[in-house]
């Protein structure tokens, strides 16, 4: 790990000056917010992520979960994954978010990450955490070495020529399925970024994964009032029943009027370099029957698009069984 | 505590026919490689173990070190530390409470696991400098040789480990789990359990080990 110097923010203006030192938010960052720590701390002691200046935000006002007057939810940045996915609120009105939440990582690293870090959180490609291998992610321009390698985990949505990485969060699956806002405080002031707008793909700038500028703080996040009665489940596949990163999952919030999806949102984790809000899958069920051909249909359209590496071909009909047992399970609940 | 550790170590005798721990032993013998290596985060490891007084003169030495108090087992520590210095080294090297372990260092295995407020975390994740006016618990905090917590006594009636290592980090695990949200079958023991590795493949036992605890409780 490279030496670097460790500052304890007192408050939100003082830790965005102090980030807006740094030449960029993204990978190869100067100055580097730390929360819980578990990826930060991980990537720096495989010299992947080389701060020289660390900024404990810990210590900030940002750790409560409350009720917006529109009925909302507004989550604090250093609100932590258990302390979110035990709520009472998110229990019961964003199931989805509780359940990818507990659906990740140990309960170790969930009392310790926290939600503006898991919506930061690194992807496990093989070759972004081994410094010795090339890698457009870690470092620009020299080579994606797991398009020719071992990519059976990798994305088959959303890829370039130059990386192929994959999204690791189940969260961030979730509060794209609840079109979730992110809430920032940079060195020109606050701005509001959509979920949906806030990750990038990486086309030919994979180290460049988020909108985020030098001094950017995530503050909070908020999510929009939740639909009454709206049936969601996030559903995740992978390799062990816990403790492992999805080969493929996937979040819904439904709502079923008449036998019919009168309202429903796809998102996909696993198999995107983002997470995934599959357009495609929500159109193909919006007014038809709740119904497997449907679902069917709907996942169908949604893998439409996907590109498979060497290894990974697997996760095409994976994400397709998925997304139809997805809409099964959320469709029989109540 | 620490003694206690030591007491249960082989205890061998050195050439000048001083009884020595394994432990002490060790921590000697590591001394001496570490003086030729000077790594920055060694400095702390080349006083020996006994004089942990010395850690703090060696670590000044260090080029940006900085002071960190720590109250750990409820008793308060005045540390001066490299800032890199993870909770978990400066646990084991600057305190000497090596009944925390290093398995993965990357919090995969869960060896780490401790208390911060109450609430387990992996120590290995997390820099020390973090945790001023936190109340940290390890396994030496928990219990001791013929005043053991519960879980330890349990884990030792349930065989819950073979080699051991992980041992502290599943104690620990499992006595924050006494607090979580849990259904009350093993698998949600097991789930609760999952990031703490055994490689020796204790399971069971660990598993039978938790439920006795919790219908106890």
């Amino acid at each position: 790990m490279e030496m670097f110097k460790f500052t304890r923010a007192s408050d939100v203006p003082q830790a965005v000056q102090l980030g807006a030192r740094s030449t960029t938010a993204q990978q190869g960052a100067e100055v580097r917010f730390v929360a819980g720590g578990t990826t930060l701390l991980d990537l720096m002691k495989l010299d992947v992520e080389r701060p020289t200046q660390v900024v404990d935000i810990n210590r900030l006002p940002l750790d409560k979960v409350e009720r917006l007057p529109d009925g909302g939810l507004k989550i604090g940045a250093l609100v932590r994954n258990a302390d979110l996915a035990h709520h009472p609120l998110v229990k019961s009105e964003y199931a989805v978010l509780s359940q990818a939440l507990l659906s990740g990582a140990s309960a170790q690293l969930r009392n310790m990450a926290t939600t503006g870090g898991n919506l930061l959180q690194r992807t496990r490609c093989m070759y972004f955490r081994n410094d010795a291998m090339p890698c457009n992610k870690r470092e620009p321009g020299t080579g994606c070495s797991a398009i020719e390698g071992d990519n059976r985990t990798l994305a088959i949505l959303g890829a370039s020529k130059d990386c192929i990485a994959t999204n690791p969060s189940d969260m961030n699956v979730a509060l794209t399925a609840l079109e979730a806002v992110i809430h920032i405080q940079g060195a020109k002031g606050e701005r509001d970024v959509r979920i949906s707008e806030f990750f990038l793909v990486p086309g030919s700038t994979p180290h460049r994964e988020t909108v985020l500028e030098p001094g950017d703080l995530i503050t909070y996040v908020t999510l929009p009032a939740p639909k009454a009665g709206s049936k969601q489940v996030y559903l995740k596949l992978r390799d062990r029943a816990s403790y492992e990163f999805a080969l493929a999952s996937a979040a819904i919030v439904a709502e079923v009027s008449n036998g019919k999806f009168s309202y429903v949102r796809v998102a996909l984790g696993g198999v995107g370099t983002k997470p995934w809000r599959s357009l495609e899958a929500e159109k193909a069920l919006i007014g038809q029957p709740v119904a497997e051909t449907s679902f069917r249909k709907s996942a169908e359209a949604a893998l439409h698009g996907a590109h498979p590496q060497s290894e990974n071909g697997f996760k095409i009909e994976l994400a397709k069984r998925c997304i139809t047992h997805a809409l099964t399970l959320a469709t029989q609940t109540t | 505590m620490s003694d206690d550790t030591n007491k249960r170590d082989d205890e061998l005798k050195d050439s000048s026919g001083s009884r020595v721990s394994r432990r002490s032993f060790l921590s000697r013998l590591g001394a001496t490689g570490v003086a030729v290596t000077a790594a920055p985060f060694a400095a702390a490891a080349q006083t020996p173990i006994a004089e942990p007084q010395g850690v703090t003169e060696a670590a000044e030495k260090i080029e940006g070190a900085i002071p960190v108090s720590l109250k750990i087992n409820g008793k308060a520590y005045e540390l001066t530390l490299d800032p890199r210095t993870t909770l978990l080294d400066a646990l084991r090297e600057s305190i000497t409470l090596t009944g925390t372990k290093k398995g993965c260092d990357h919090g995969q295995c869960g060896a780490c696991t401790v208390h911060v407020d109450g609430r387990r975390v992996n120590s290995c994740l997390t820099l020390a400098a973090m945790h001023e006016g936190d109340e940290i618990t390890t396994i030496e905090g928990l219990g001791q040789p013929g005043n053991l917590h519960p879980m330890q006594a349990a884990f030792v009636e349930h065989d819950g480990y073979q080699c051991g290592y992980c041992t502290s980090g599943q104690i620990m695990s499992a006595v924050a789990l006494l607090k979580e949200p849990c259904g009350p079958a093993d698998s949600d023991v097991k789930e609760l359990m999952s990031g703490n590795i055994c490689r020796c493949g204790a399971y069971p036992n660990i598993v039978a080990a938790i439920q006795q605890v919790r219908q106890q409780a």
